[in-house]
């Protein structure tokens, strides 16, 4: 990734770069083999009818996933992703937009770490917060 | 009659017992099938020459692939509640070290925590359990909090 973040580059409020996703039916099911989540609430819409939902929804572990990715895109190869919190408090469905947005709380330095706190959710077409959570990044200086 | 509580005194006795640990050898085919299904074109996770440059000086996985991991048989496995559905609640994740191909990660888990709410669709059980991640050379890797809703 040729775009580096410093610490210096962050201030409060900021946001950090979105990014947009699309799974589809196909993706899931990509997703439940790669990971090993092989709960038919993923692929099975009968099962998800079942359990109360209008059809398969997407896996909570790929939002994190995305969240994850949303987070080392913006901070670079020098960056390190150091805490990841995420809650599923909402259901996505495919092949809707799903958008990683998030930003910058609070920026400081602990035990000679340079630290960015960020609030960051997967959005839905609606603009409903689907997975709220944070992260903490570790971020390298230009000094 | 009187609804039983979700937390049944198994599930009670269970909490804070340490699984079996479980060995996870990181194979490079892998990251690169899960970085794929995430549709992650980053080339820290797939490009050797590239990754060999960076600041690992080899592939390391994304941060979440450490959820294909297996983790250790529990000492004291508990039934599940038979109920309509489970839901993945949420997760908290610390990542201390990269993994990467060759690895060998030792995965340990425990209940943490077991509690019961109501919900829409009746009493929900959440089950939180710790995961922890350590690799060959002893070094803690990750930890992870997950909780489980059973409704």
């Amino acid at each position: 990734m040729a775009n580096q973040l410093y610490f210096e580059d962050v201030q409060e409020g900021m946001e950090v770069t979105p990014l947009v996703k699309q799974p589809d039916r196909m993706q899931l099911v990509r997703y439940a083999g790669a990971s090993g989540d092989y709960n038919p609430l993923h692929y099975d819409d009968n099962v998800a009818k079942a359990q109360g939902q209008p059809m398969v929804i997407v896996h909570g572990l790929l939002k994190c996933a995305f969240l994850a990715q949303l987070m080392t895109d913006w901070i670079g190869d020098q960056g390190k992703l150091f805490k990841l919190g995420v809650q599923y408090r909402g259901t996505d469905f495919p092949p809707e937009q799903i958008t990683c947005k998030g930003t910058v709380t609070k920026k400081y330095v602990e035990d000679g770490k340079h630290l960015v706190d960020c609030e960051i959710w997967t959005e839905n077409p609606k603009g409903e917060k689907t997975t709220p959570g944070h992260a903490t990044v570790i971020l390298p200086t230009k000094g | 009659m009187t609804q039983e509580s979700l937390v049944t005194d198994e599930l009670k006795a269970a909490i804070g017992v340490e699984s079996a640990p479980a060995l996870n050898e990181v194979e490079k085919g892998a990251i690169r099938k899960f970085a794929q299904a995430v549709g992650d074109p980053n080339p820290l996770w797939q490009d050797e020459e590239y990754a060999k440059k960076g600041p690992y000086g080899r592939i390391v996985a994304p941060p979440t692939f450490l959820v294909t991991m297996a983790s250790g048989r529990s000492a004291r496995p508990v039934r599940p509640p038979m109920r309509r559905g489970l839901l993945d609640g949420g997760a908290e994740w610390e990542f201390y070290q990269p993994v990467g191909p060759g690895d060998v990660i030792t995965c340990t888990s425990k209940l943490a925590e077991a509690y019961e709410r109501p919900g829409r669709m009746g009493t929900m059980l959440f089950t939180v359990t710790e995961q922890t991640y350590i690799n060959q050379k002893g070094e803690l890797v990750a930890k992870r909090r997950g909780t489980v809703i059973t409704f």
